[in-house]
């Protein structure tokens, strides 16, 4: 290798002939991609929300008059439930959340991250430096991934926080199982976290994929949770029998069985199945698509 | 920065090639799927339906027309024999009643017969209650018929390979039929009863049935089911016909619509007049039944009459393999009754296999876990013992617990579990938990209403579980509490209590249940069983009285830690008949309840395939990822290193570059060029000329389709190292907007991951000039700051080739000179900068060297001056060009370029100018303007001649 260096005027020595101090591994440190994206409005925005929304559900709690009938539904005794424990009140803040706002907010994180360097116009230029393709999708992915958790996390410890603070530290009860002990329904609250966070791995996969096909950072937002709309809807049509179990929203409630006893892990299993095939289908094809496209924005 | 147009968007979004390709896959994967899930599973099945007629009756002479239908597999013929399954429908139900099943069982090779019972539905006669010289001859004679079918094998003349499947009224007759011929090589009963008397007259003391307590709300739906002729109660005869036979799985029979029973069936109806009382039971059956339901209480005769419709005497004389499946949700036919047939059949050494399942005649099939293993229990035991396959399935016994509710679709779920033997109802360990209270007064309240109300039948497993529908009233139950358990209890059979009771009148009726009471205080009756028990000779006061032991129906059920256990003995229960009667009794109970516990493995479930998937699926995408992670290393160590020895020193060497975008429009189709050290080269076009395109070819954005790019001799491909030698502007300034200028540099300079020393951000601010303006936020600049933030940026590192995109796009004039004072001294030191323009004062100002593109071509290249400078041709503006062209063509070695209207373009070709201008003027031609030419604008206006009308260009 030694042989095929080259000295350049101004000195340079490298095998592959690159700038001083220029290594293909070390562009576009986790680091930087990071602070790039906490610099943006909209993170901090949707990392804030995350925070407020317990507080406002549970400000909102304050104003229970104790007489409302929410009727027989599985909903209604989560409310019902919400008010027993800061366990129960973090449960409620997760099943409210789960089934949009965390879509959204995982879309926004991993489908504005490539396509909003591409409208910009910065991208054309991290590809220059040269950032390699592969690092550049995987140092933003895996950022766009650590801020979606970081956001569940926030959501589910500012909850745990101001819940048990205002309610206590209860046990945590269900319709579908008796009373679990605090630290056992710590336990399995953590297991749901984990659980969603894998279901949301589909809307991470999706956005992501539609934003290295796309400019606009709205549309791979949009579009991944359009088609995650889409999925739920198809889902609810039981006329399509066993093919709704491919649909990647079939298990997005699987959840709810790892609180019953004993926990019910088969659809949890399989709901992981299913969220990671379609996340790795998903990547797959995004960064066999980044690496092989001309970049024209 | 630019946005494609419609246009361009238009083209991407028309199908090439690639994407066809994958739009077919994904069509063609969507239409597998499709097929896949709607397709029809197993091999076709045909029908024959037919009206047998058959001699039945104590002397076998009394004709009965049965309605009947035979399955068989498609490829079933005299030639290729198939096995039998007789499939027996649940009282109410009709033959359609089990079609699902009998197609699977068709479908797995056998030819099933079914038949609508003798009284119900189109086939004629009355109920006589699986009775052995009706309902049993009547399967006899269908034996017959099957074995002379010449598609069923036979084991000798006139004796059918087959196997007897029913549930409930047919599992009952699949018991008293291999009683009573031996031609039936197997039975699978379900949910079914070992003593028909014992089962509607239950005393849980262990008295006769004619001591029993009549469950008057089973007794009533079934002769409500199978009772009136014209237009029954709809829901009633509907209800009962869903539910008796509808249990285990779809091995057993499932349930017709409503209005399916007997006497709602189109036509067919029983001949003769039907006594309106009996509806189509037959005389003996139903006079039995008013007697009893009458008085509540059975006497001897229609006890005996029961008892013949009950296997309970006949079960040494069943040969015939026998699966017994049982529910545990059943207040019909608890799991006591399958225990009863189990232990008799056994005693003879027939093979005799038990499972249990959580549904049954409340609880229906059962959740789907529970379903599948019935299924397949079912379909093992006639595999080896009717069609001759399969190992011999062996005696363990299987069992199910209800487990809690599917997290998805509000069903129940089931955990079952395995053990090498069958333990019976009183387990293979007992665990003692003592209940205490104090003796209690409690009130037969008078014709037993008001009543606890502990089942309804039908309710299903959820109502029972739900604990909505349990409930005592109040001073007509006592209470008897435990401690909450310090761990939990598998409970697996039937509990035993002690309890003494006294009585004014010496006898009472009591119905003794056992409650699972969480430490919320929901008290929860498993499965809604009770035990009833009629007392007699009980003294006045109940200190005199005597312990009697009451062995209560068999559940599966856990209690888990914490939770207490809640004897309740009640007066009155609306599923029974109680004295009519009020009385006060009194009720002590002080000894421990002793519950049955079995230990069993779990049947490893569906789940642990699945988490066995999981396990696959992650290690195959963690492979995977290693596999491409070290192909892609390889291929990077392989990459081309090599250096072009030619162009070791030449910042840029472009050769024969040629691209083609996929819609076919070809932005360059050969270009050639070097920018060598010191040089300031401008790549000079008009508008879409190719200049954008190969910059971007030579910042890796974009792959060319034919020639290469050298920079220093390196092999330029997109991400190659060697453009970290390279600062770019390309196609306008790319900033992220919330970021300040001096930030942006920043964060691009942290991107290139390069030693922070090495950046020269003050030179680059210098060059900038942005002053203070650095530190806001981009967003808020003008177009020409922007472009100076870019220059800035691309300059950052002080790269050795600066590649610049319309560098004085938004600048104003005093900026456009220093920029070119910039550019030009960064090349004085070794560097190089290539600048595009379509600008030709630009490239004739700024650089030392111009190649001019059009149309994707190299149309002059070579230093500025060489271009330059004075080129042969003149420019003559004179008054009439006619005459000047005919002057000027006669002189030597001078030409009239075609050119422009009012404007000679001559190439004077070594005449002076001064000698031809001498001549026109000679000639009276004026000439008003004499205007040397250059090569560069000659090569330029040629273009830009052709191009500009309409281009907007400046």
């Amino acid at each position: 290798m030694a042989g095929s260096s080259v000295e350049t005027p101004l000195g340079v020595t490298d095998p592959a002939g690159a700038a001083r101090g220029y290594r293909p591994s070390a562009t576009m440190p986790f680091a930087a991609e990071f602070r790039r994206q906490a610099s943006r409005r909209r993170t901090q925005l949707a990392l804030g929300f995350m925070v407020l929304l317990p507080l406002i559900i549970l400000i909102a709690f304050q104003f229970d008059s104790g007489d409302d009938d929410n009727g027989r539904n599985e909903f209604s005794s989560l409310v019902e439930l919400a008010t027993s424990g800061g366990l129960n009140f973090t449960l409620f803040s997760i099943f409210v959340s789960a089934s949009f706002l965390l879509v959204v907010v995982v879309a926004l994180f991993c489908g504005d991250t490539v396509a909003s360097e591409a409208s910009w116009g910065s991208l054309r230029y991290l590809l220059a430096i040269p950032v390699p393709r592969a690092r550049l999708l995987t140092v933003k992915l895996v950022v766009a991934l650590a801020y979606s958790g970081l956001a569940l996390i926030l959501l589910a410890g500012t909850a745990l926080l101001a819940g048990t603070l205002r309610y206590g530290w209860s046990p945590l009860r269900s319709t579908v199982a008796a009373e679990l002990e605090p630290t056992e329904g710590l336990l399995r609250l953590l297991a749901v976290l984990g659980y969603l966070a894998v279901v949301l791995l589909v809307v991470a996969g999706l956005a992501f994929l539609l934003s290295v096909t796309t400019d606009a950072a709205l549309g791979a937002v949009g579009g991944a949770v359009l088609l995650w709309i889409l999925s739920s809807i198809l889902d609810q049509i039981t006329a399509l029998g066993a093919l709704r179990d491919f649909l990647p929203t079939h298990f997005s409630t699987a959840w709810l069985g790892l609180l019953s006893t004993p926990v019910q892990t088969d659809d949890v299993v399989r709901g992981c199945i299913s969220a990671i095939s379609y996340a790795t289908v998903f990547w797959g094809l995004a960064f066999w698509r980044f690496t092989r496209k001309d970049i024209t924005s | 920065m630019t946005s494609p147009s419609p246009a361009a968007w238009f083209r991407r979004a028309l199908p090439t090639r690639r994407r066809a390709t994958a739009a077919a896959v994904v069509v063609v994967l969507s239409a597998a799927a499709v097929t896949w899930a709607v397709w029809p599973e197993g091999p076709g099945v045909r029908t024959e339906s037919a009206m047998l007629t058959v001699r039945s009756g104590p002397s076998g002479d009394e004709p009965v027309d049965l309605d009947t239908t035979l399955y068989l597999p498609d490829d079933a013929s005299s030639g290729r024999k198939v096995p039998a399954v007789l499939l027996a429908h649940g009282f109410g139900g009709t033959k359609e009643s089990v079609r699902s099943d009998a197609e699977e069982f068709a479908g797995r090779g056998y030819a099933v017969l079914t038949w609508t019972a003798r009284g119900f539905g189109r086939s004629g006669g009355e109920i006589h209650l699986d009775n052995p010289d009706y309902e049993v001859r009547d399967a006899q004679r269908l034996l017959d018929w099957l074995a002379a079918r010449p598609e069923v094998r036979t084991n000798a003349a006139g004796d059918p390979q087959v196997g007897v499947v029913g549930g409930s009224y047919g599992g009952g007759l699949a018991l008293l039929l291999a009683a009573q011929d031996r031609r039936v090589d197997a039975i699978v009963p379900m949910i079914t009863w070992n003593d028909l008397s014992r089962a509607f007259l239950p005393e849980s003391t262990g008295a006769a049935p004619t001591e029993g307590v009549f469950k008057k709300g089973w007794a009533g739906l079934f002769f409500g089911g199978g009772g009136n002729v014209g237009s029954g109660p709809a829901g009633l005869s509907g209800g009962t016909a869903a539910q008796p036979q509808g249990a285990p799985a779809s091995a057993g029979p499932p349930s017709p619509g409503p209005g399916a029973g007997p006497g709602t069936g189109p036509g067919g109806a029983p001949t003769g007049a039907a006594d309106p009382s009996c509806g189509r039971f037959a005389a003996d059956v139903c006079a039995a039944y008013l007697r009893i339901a009458t008085t509540g209480r059975a006497d001897q005769a229609a006890v005996d009459l029961l008892r013949r419709s009950s296997p309970a005497g006949v079960l040494d004389r069943i040969k015939a393999p026998t699966l017994l499946v049982q529910g545990e949700a059943d207040t019909l036919f608890p799991l006591g009754e399958a225990d009863a047939n189990a232990r008799g059949i056994a005693a003879t050494g027939t093979p005799v296999r038990v499972a249990w399942f959580t549904g049954g005649h409340d609880g229906g099939s059962g959740p789907r876990s529970d379903e599948d293993r019935v299924k397949f229990l079912t379909i093992q035991w006639l595999d080896h013992y009717v069609k001759g396959e399969g190992d011999a399935p062996g005696d363990d016994f299987t069992w199910s617990r209800i487990a809690g509710f599917d997290a998805l679709d509000r069903g129940l779920v089931a955990t079952g579990f395995r053990r090498a033997d069958y333990p019976g109802l009183t387990g293979n360990a007992r665990r003692e938990v003592t209940v205490t209270g104090p003796a209690q007064p409690i009130a037969n309240p008078p014709n037993g209403n008001p009543a606890a109300i502990s089942s309804i039948p039908f309710a299903g497993g959820l109502a029972s579980l739900l604990d909505g529908v349990a409930g005592d009233v109040p001073g007509q139950h006592a209470r008897f509490e435990s401690a909450p358990l310090t761990e939990a209890v598998d409970v697996a059979g039937s509990p035993t209590v002690t309890l003494r009771a006294a009585s004014p009148t010496g006898e009472a009726v009591l119905f003794v249940k056992l409650y699972d009471v969480d430490p919320d205080g929901a008290a929860t009756l498993p499965n809604g069983l009770v035990a009833p028990i009629r007392l007699t000779g009980l003294p006045q006061q109940v200190q005199d009285a005597r312990p009697v032991t009451v062995t209560l129906p068999g559940i599966v059920r856990r209690v888990e830690a914490g939770h207490r256990l809640r004897l309740v003995v009640a007066t009155s229960d609306q599923a029974y008949t109680t004295p009519a009667e009020p009385t006060v009794y009194t009720v002590a109970a002080d000894g421990a309840v002793s519950l049955p516990t079995v230990s069993g493995e779990p049947i490893p479930t569906a789940a642990t395939i699945w988490r066995w998937v999981l396990a696959g699926l992650l290690a195959a995408i963690v492979i995977g990822l290693v596999v491409v992670v070290a192909l892609v290393r390889r291929r990077h160590r392989r990459q081309d290193r090599s250096v072009h020895p030619e162009y070791a020193d030449t910042p840029l060497a472009v050769r024969e570059l040629r691209k083609e975008y996929a819609d076919g429009f070809v932005a360059v189709s050969n270009v050639d060029f070097e920018v060598h050290p010191g040089q300031v080269v401008g790549l000079l076009g008009p508008n879409g000329a190719g200049k954008t395109t190969t910059l971007r070819v030579l910042m890796g954005l974009t792959q060319p389709t034919a020639g290469e790019i050298y920079v220093f001799g390196r092999r330029l491909v997109p991400g190659s190292p060697v453009l970290s030698r390279i600062g770019a502007l390309v196609e306008g300034p790319g900033f992220l907007p919330h970021l300040s200028g001096l930030d942006n540099l920043k964060a691009y300079w942290r991107a290139t991951g390069r030693p922070w020393e090495d950046a020269q951000f003050d030179a680059a601010l210098e060059i900038a000039g942005l002053g203070d303006s650095v530190h806001r936020k981009i967003k808020n600049y003008s177009h020409g700051m922007r472009q100076r933030l870019a220059i800035a940026q691309a300059m950052l590192g002080l790269p050795e080739l600066l590649v610049l995109d319309e560098p004085t796009d938004g600048l104003d004039p005093p900026q456009i000179a220093e920029m070119r004072r910039v550019l030009q001294r960064y090349a004085t030191d070794g560097r190089a900068v290539l600048v595009s323009s379509h600008l030709l004062a630009e490239v004739e100002q700024t650089c030392t060297h111009a190649v001019v593109v059009n149309k994707g071509r190299i149309v002059a290249s070579g230093p500025v001056e060489e271009i330059v400078g004075e080129s042969p041709s003149v420019l003559f503006d004179v008054t009439d060009p006619v005459a000047a062209r005919a002057v000027l063509d006669r002189l030597h070695g001078v030409t009239v370029l075609p050119e422009s209207d009012g404007q000679l373009v001559v190439d004077t070709n070594g005449t002076a100018r001064s000698d031809v201008v001498a001549e026109l003027v000679r000639a009276g031609i004026g000439v008003d303007r004499v205007v040397p030419r250059r090569r560069l604008e000659d090569a330029f206006l040629a273009l830009v001649g052709e191009n500009s009308r309409g281009s907007g260009d400046r």
